[in-house]
């Protein structure tokens, strides 16, 4: 019975006493069973997205008014893993003149930054890799190191359309990690913890019911950080060819696309994780199992909200995309902390039946106050005119005649 | 504590071993026949002109530099978010004057057109 209600802690004391039960020490006990959990968790990450990659692309083909895979099995549900053998076993091209170390570790280190955060999401009551007092900051410095990856596959791949994705990329993803740090503030300051997990206990009310601004914040600078639509400038395929992987074959091209893929979900997760009260719900303290499901059910929903977005925003221009989290996101940030923090402060002493809508309505204001400027702006602005309205056209009025003639001519 | 973070360092092992094990396999695998034309510089499909390392937009220069600034700053923020409970109003008061400096330089960065995307 106490397999079902919690599986996890009872495994890992099997597992503890079966390794102790082999006389190892304590400490080597620890490590083997820390290896073995960070493996299943590792694999558990990329095997589920792969079946997400199904979803996804259902999804987007449903969007787009088209079946989806639907060849290889039931509903094309194994579209996914055919692909993944399909890539295993292509050719890895090496251009000549490639930087090798750089070009080589490239891919590894993009899925590694993405795997590396699974360590310190909560996935429900017990199950966690680690309970980390610094999670979130863990999380934040993690995130960066993707960066690092994609800078060294365009740096590596001596081509200037893969310099210049990488450039295009890291401009954007550093951008856009000043308003998501700034947001990220807001459960900190709520929870007073960095600790996922601690976060995760606080949120009797769903923090994004205490600052629905302060989420979308971060759902917006989440999906430009994951680099998609309508963010999808990296591999922006029309301008730049296909990004900075456009030297990449082989599986080491499928490693970008496994990274972004994981990446995708990871942010749903942490979003559901800080916002949306994690794996909390009705019965998840006594069966941390049933924690799990909601938290997946939570993502999940999180996930396809973003690949709605997905499918039906077109591209932003870069320079638009730069307005948008300078002139926009990051002030609007710094507001939303300010008020938030003397708002928090000053209803510290009263019940959470008056600070809760009085929080809520403040970010209403300051949503609705950023919209009317944003209207005022936009009315303001003269759209040069590109071509003018009485261009000249061919009239059927005035047909060309003189198809006659010249052929007599002739 | 301490385990905490040995926690962290097997993970960050299997997280460089899955992929890495994943493309040495795949390589080992993978048929190779590189010739000439295969292995040139593919860029867009038209021949390749001059090398690839070429100067770049200083703009991009510009927000790495306005991004390092404000990366930092925003990092004092995360103690205090972290003590919010416990310190009194005048550390708010304080944290918000640290903030109107933020914006501030913001506003500056942005009167000195540094945010435009020329």
């Amino acid at each position: 019975m106490s397999f079902f209600r919690d599986p996890v802690v009872f495994l890992t004391q099997w597992l503890n006493g079966v390794l102790a039960g082999w006389g190892l020490p304590p400490a080597w006990v620890q490590v083997i069973s820390f290896t073995i959990g960070g493996a299943i968790l590792a694999t558990g990450a990329m095997l589920f997205v792969t079946i997400l990659i199904w979803g996804e692309r259902k999804l987007l083909g449903r969007v787009q008014d088209r079946y989806g895979p639907n060849r290889l099995g039931p509903w094309g549900i194994f579209q996914s893993f055919a692909d993944m053998l399909k890539i295993f076993i292509k050719e890895h091209i090496t251009p000549v003149g490639v930087d090798l170390i750089p070009y080589n570790l490239a891919p590894i280190l993009s899925v590694a930054a993405v795997l590396m955060v699974w360590s310190v999401i909560p996935l429900s009551m017990t199950m966690y890799g680690v309970d980390l007092s610094v999670g979130l900051l863990y999380f934040v410095a993690v995130g960066a190191l993707g960066e690092l990856g994609i800078i060294m596959a365009g740096w590596g791949s001596n081509n200037k359309y893969a310099l210049l994705g990488a450039f295009r990329a890291v401009a954007q993803l550093i951008s856009y990690e000043v308003p998501m740090v700034v947001s990220l503030l807001v459960p900190v300051m709520l929870a007073g913890s960095l600790s996922m997990n601690e976060i995760v206990k606080q949120q009797n009310i769903w923090f994004i019911f205490i600052s629905p601004l302060a989420a979308l914040i971060f759902f917006v600078t989440q999906i430009a950080e994951v680099g998609r639509a309508p963010f999808d400038l990296v591999e922006a395929e029309s301008e730049l060819v296909a990004g900075f992987n456009i030297e990449y074959s082989g599986l080491k091209f499928g490693m970008f696309f496994v990274a972004e893929f994981v990446h995708a979900f990871t942010v749903a997760l942490i979003f559901t994780t800080l916002f949306l009260g994690g794996w909390r719900g009705p019965g998840a303290e006594q069966y941390p199992l049933l924690g799990f499901i909601y938290l997946m059910l939570k993502t999940t929903i999180v996930y396809f909200i973003a690949i709605l977005m997905r499918g039906s925003l077109p591209r932003f221009r870069i320079d638009q995309m730069m307005d948008v989290n300078w002139k926009l996101l990051t002030p609007l940030s710094l507001i939303l902390i300010a008020v938030t923090a003397l708002a928090v402060k000053a209803m510290q002493p009263l019940s959470p039946w008056i600070s809760v809508p009085v929080n809520i309505v403040l970010n209403l204001i300051l949503i609705y106050l950023t919209q009317q400027l944003l209207v005022r702006y936009f009315k303001r602005r003269k759209i040069r005119e590109v071509g003018s309205r009485n261009r000249p056209v061919a009239r059927l009025e005035e047909p060309v005649t003189s198809t006659a003639e010249s052929e007599g001519s002739l | 504590m301490l385990s905490d973070w040995l926690y962290i360092a097997i993970f960050t092992g299997i997280a460089l071993f899955l992929p890495g094990v994943a493309i040495f396999l795949a390589a080992v695998l993978s048929p190779k026949k590189p010739d000439p034309i295969k292995t040139s510089t593919y860029e867009c499909g038209m021949e390749t002109v001059g090398e690839a390392w070429v100067q770049f937009k200083v703009q991009y220069y510009v927000f790495g530099l306005i991004f390092l600034a404000f990366d930092v700053e925003t990092v004092f923020l995360y103690p205090w978010a972290v003590a919010f409970n416990k310190v009194g109003l005048f550390a708010v008061l304080e944290a918000i004057l640290f903030i109107a400096i933020l914006l501030g330089g913001l506003i500056y960065a942005w009167r000195k057109g540094a945010l435009e995307w020329v």
